[in-house]
């Protein structure tokens, strides 16, 4: 087999395979280097027991660009998203706010317990909504360089600030309050209802070491509210096969236009010749050659590992060394024998149907964050977990589940112990938790897999374990991504580029950064 | 008193909305719950059940009974045996179709025959002299219709038949210890079965059904969900794709076997070798070439969807329920070509599908075309390209 390709991938994770999809299908002869001996990076589903199917890590899909579903045919390949049903949001004190399908049915059921929130439910979606359209334009495609001088630079500043201009005053300053403010201040401008106000806030602390009440936390609500379902924007769904089915989707389209995929296959470095990315090479010595290499790594092992720093502009160096990783999430993925019993509602399932958000209010959220803000995880953490088998009977056996639970606050760094030390205890805090929610949840538990942020980095390579390869805070964030003058995919040793989350518009299971950074090296290659 | 079927006591039980049609006069529910996509997921990807009762159901026995049915049906009931069953339609004499259903043979001369609209009177007509007994018996059986690739794990828990029973064909089973009819059909375009069981053992049947498939989220869907699945089916629809002839008030509402899409029934009919209710005029057609329309699916291009809802300050719409409206076809030029009969956002294809019927020298698969709509209360035109149908045909259907 030949070691000569157009374009070298580093790393298999969705954003990687993407990226090489679309290079692939332009006509470069691309290779994909994974590491693991499975793609999908920190989007995969394992077997962990017979029959009980895993999402390791990632566990559902919304931010994922429509565009992609067509321009790389992925319905062919077996793309098939299952809507969630349903959001249900125990609300602490026995009582719950269950939200479906049905608009009209969902104000009911803010009603029944606030009247005064019901109205302003439909304000906060609309308002909301009216942000992501203002700012959509600005998410989808790659950020003005506004710091360069030639025309081309000048054109795509010229286009922003038309675009900002064109945005009608109420909105830009929602969309300022959102990217700056806290979620708690952005929800107490609409709702009275602490467990409303709850269930909203659990998407703006998600992956990102901030609390609801913190400075920022609208930012993480706002880049989870850029999903959708079917065009129903913020909405979730499951893929077949979790996200890991979702992935090997996105291997086969890569594959049918012609990329290769080569698994166990770590990268160390990046070659280079004369300031020029010539190829890689793997830990075992052997070299690939490639004049185009595309980093899906996150930014701290694309500027820093792949490549020697001396090789890159002082500033560049410094600005990625001091990026804010700080993982604080954690898995705590179950095996069931059955479906668990919420007492309020024991005779149906169908509050299974998509996320359980374990958060009752702010304060309950705001309280889990504290410990992490001192290096310990949360004595009662907030979790978000989902039983997919519910909605996805091929992940578990018949009757039996899996369910994800996605836990914060764990933070990478732990004072005082370690993350081998502390799993099995933080296991049982979060397994305490669903305990008080659902009694008698621990009869039902045939496996429990612990996923510590620790695990993530070494299981998946992102830095400190943060879920979106550098976190979502307003100075990393569009032209500032992964660093200030670097963020339209290219770096400064030409022929290397960078497509992972740490670069626009940043993480989740998005693939746009695989998208938009396909556009680049095409352009450069004149393709 | 609307009627209500033989699964209704129990099926209600199950429906927390309470939202209905008035299917032939027979309460049918539009959704059993707030998501209709959820019950339509569970066709797609686990199991679903759909009383279908609201069928009108002939028994159609005696001696003669397949002479009967070979003049009167479009599809060649000759080559259907026992333990077969067709999906088949009946026409006008001016080879105008009036209506659709499946014909069950049981044995040489006893068959079951199904009609979305009432046709008795008119069997009666075409039996005159000969040695038939045509009863209708809709109200003596419920049909479940159990849909998806979970079925037949389901129902081979209930009935070791499910496993190796082939596609249209149907065998006596027993549930709960009623005798029932199994057969492979449905209108979802999926793996599915159906189970045509006498009235008073449906509550039985059905509780053994949900029991068995509980296991694999197992769920009624109602009438919303089923549209979504039909029209991926490419399957048509009376009084949607066309209106029954003898009652429709002008040519323009009637249509041929060959304009529905149902030219592949028409063996024989060409060189006359086979001849039924309408068939000259239908032989007329097919040698002079005057169809009128071809039916052809349209797929509609995302990207010029999205365009026009951006460029008009709208979120693009993906709604799995049907528009309730036909909407034009159009050419490059916009000149109308034919019209869309059923319009809808796919889940599983995701993108909007639509089963249309335009000049048959516009039919072949990769024409592009366009389709009106309005957008912000004007007219436009979105960018469409005819497809073969069905839109979605899984191996498992016929598997």
């Amino acid at each position: 087999m030949s070691h000569e390709y157009d374009a070298i991938v580093v790393g298999g994770g969705h954003n990687g395979l993407t990226h090489a999809a679309y290079l692939a299908k332009a006509g470069l002869r691309t290779l994909v280097l994974e590491k693991n001996d499975l793609v999908g990076g920190a989007a995969i589903t394992e077997e962990l027991l017979p029959g009980f199917n895993f999402t390791t890590f990632s566990y559902a899909l919304s931010l994922l660009r429509p565009e992609i579903i067509h321009e790389l045919n992925l319905v062919e390949h077996g793309f098939l998203p299952l809507m969630m049903p349903s959001s249900f949001h125990p609300t602490g004190d026995g009582d719950y706010l269950l939200f479906g399908d049905d608009h009209a049915q969902n104000l009911q059921e803010v009603r029944r317990h606030s009247p005064r929130d019901a109205d302003a439910y439909e304000r906060y979606h609309r308002d909301l909504d009216r942000v992501c359209q203002a700012i959509r334009p600005l998410f989808d495609n790659a950020p003005p360089n506004v710091f360069g001088n030639d025309p081309d630079d000048a054109a795509d500043v010229k286009w922003l600030m038309d675009h900002l201009g064109g945005i009608d005053r109420k909105t830009m300053h929602d969309v300022v309050r959102l990217l700056t403010g806290s979620a708690k201040d952005w929800l107490d401008d609409y709702f009275e209802h602490e467990a409303i106000k709850g269930y909203h806030a659990s998407s703006s602390i998600i992956g990102s070491k901030v609390g609801p009440m913190s400075p920022g936390s609208g930012l993480v609500l706002l880049f989870h509210k850029m999903g959708e379902h079917d065009g129903h924007l913020g909405s979730w769904a499951f893929h077949k096969g979790g996200n890991g089915g979702f992935t090997q989707v996105l291997a086969r389209a890569a594959q049918a236009y012609g990329a290769e995929i080569r698994l166990g296959a770590p990268v160390t470095s990046v070659l280079t010749d004369g300031g020029r990315a010539v190829g890689v090479a793997l830990e075992d010595g052997t070299e690939f050659r490639a004049q185009v290499v595309v980093s899906a790594l996150d930014p701290r092992r694309t500027f820093l590992e792949l490549v020697e720093p001396r090789e890159l502009p002082l500033d560049l160096v410094d600005n990625i060394r001091r990026m804010k990783f700080r993982g604080v999430s954690a898995k705590v993925n179950f095996a069931l024998d059955g479906l668990p019993v919420f007492p309020a509602l024991p005779d149906t399932v169908d509050h299974y149907g998509g996320f359980l958000n374990i958060g009752p209010t702010i304060e309950y959220i705001e309280r889990a964050f504290d410990a992490a803000k001192y290096g310990w995880y949360s004595e009662q953490p907030f979790i978000d977990a989902a039983i997919q088998s519910v909605v996805d009977p091929d992940m578990a056996p018949p009757g039996k589940h899996v369910m994800s639970c996605f836990v914060q606050y764990a933070p990478y760094e732990l004072r005082g112990s370690d993350w081998e030390t502390e799993r099995q205890a933080f296991g049982d805090k979060a397994q305490a938790v669903l305990e008080s929610h659902f009694p008698g949840f621990g009869d039902l538990v045939l496996h429990r897999e612990v996923v510590t942020p620790v695990d993530i980095e070494t299981r998946t390579g992102l830095t400190e374990g943060n879920i979106f390869a550098g976190e979502f805070l307003a100075p990393q964030m569009y032209f500032f991504r992964p660093a200030p003058g670097w963020s339209q995919y290219a770096t400064p040793i030409e022929g290397y580029y960078q497509c992972g989350s740490g670069t626009h518009p940043g993480g989740c299971v998005i693939g746009s950064p695989g998208r938009l950074a396909s556009a680049r090296v095409l352009k450069d290659l004149k393709r | 008193m609307i009627r209500t079927t033989p699964f209704h006591a129990r099926l209600s039980e199950l429906n927390d909305q309470q939202l209905y049609t008035h299917w032939q006069g027979t309460l049918s529910p539009m959704r059993y719950s707030h998501a209709p996509k959820h019950e339509y997921f569970a066709v797609r990807n686990s199991a679903g059940v759909f009383d279908t009762s609201p069928l009108y159901k002939y028994a159609v026995t005696g001696p003669d009974a397949e002479r009967l049915l070979s003049g009167a049906l479009v599809r060649d009931i000759r080559t259907c045996r026992p333990g077969q069953a067709q999906y088949t339609a009946w026409c006008d004499d001016r080879g105008f179709v009036m209506h659709d259903g499946v014909a069950f043979r049981h044995s040489t001369d006893d068959f079951l025959l199904t009609a979305g609209r009432p046709a008795l009177s008119w069997f009666q007509e075409l039996a005159a002299g000969l040695r038939v007994e045509l009863e209708d018996v809709t109200d003596d059986y419920g049909m479940l219709a159990v849909q998806g690739p979970r079925s037949r794990a389901v129902l081979a828990e209930l009935m070791p038949e499910a496993e190796k029973l082939g596609y249209f064909d149907h065998v006596p089973a027993k549930v709960a210890d009623a005798g029932v009819t199994l057969s492979r059909t449905g209108y979802t375009g999926d793996l599915g079965f159906e189970i045509t069981v006498p009235a008073d053992d449906a509550l039985a049947v059905l509780d053994a059904v949900l029991e068995a498939g509980r296991p694999h989220s197992i769920r009624p869907f109602g009438e919303e969900a089923l549209m979504t699945l039909r029209i991926e089916a490419g399957l048509p629809l009376v009084d949607v794709e066309w209106h029954d002839a003898r009652l429709a008030f002008s040519d323009a509402d009637c249509v041929t076997p060959k304009e529905l899409g149902f030219g592949w029934m028409l063996r024989g009919v060409r060189d006359g070798s086979r001849r039924f209710v309408g068939s000259d005029a239908i032989r007329r057609e097919l040698v002079d070439g005057t169809s009128r329309w071809a039916t052809t699916g349209i797929v509609v291009d995302p990207e010029d969807w999205d365009r026009l809802y951006r460029e008009a300050d709208l979120f693009p719409p993906k709604s799995e329920h049907p528009w309730p409206y036909e909407s034009m076809v159009l050419d490059e030029d916009r000149v109308e070509v034919g019209y869309c009969t059923s319009f809808v956002y796919s889940p599983v294809l995701q993108r909007h599908i639509g089963i249309a019927r335009v000049r048959p020298d516009l039919a072949a698969a990769g024409t592009a075309l366009r389709l009106e709509l309005a957008i912000n209360h004007h007219n436009t035109t979105v960018r469409v390209t005819t497809t073969s149908m069905p839109f979605f045909d899984p191996e498992r259907k016929k598997a």
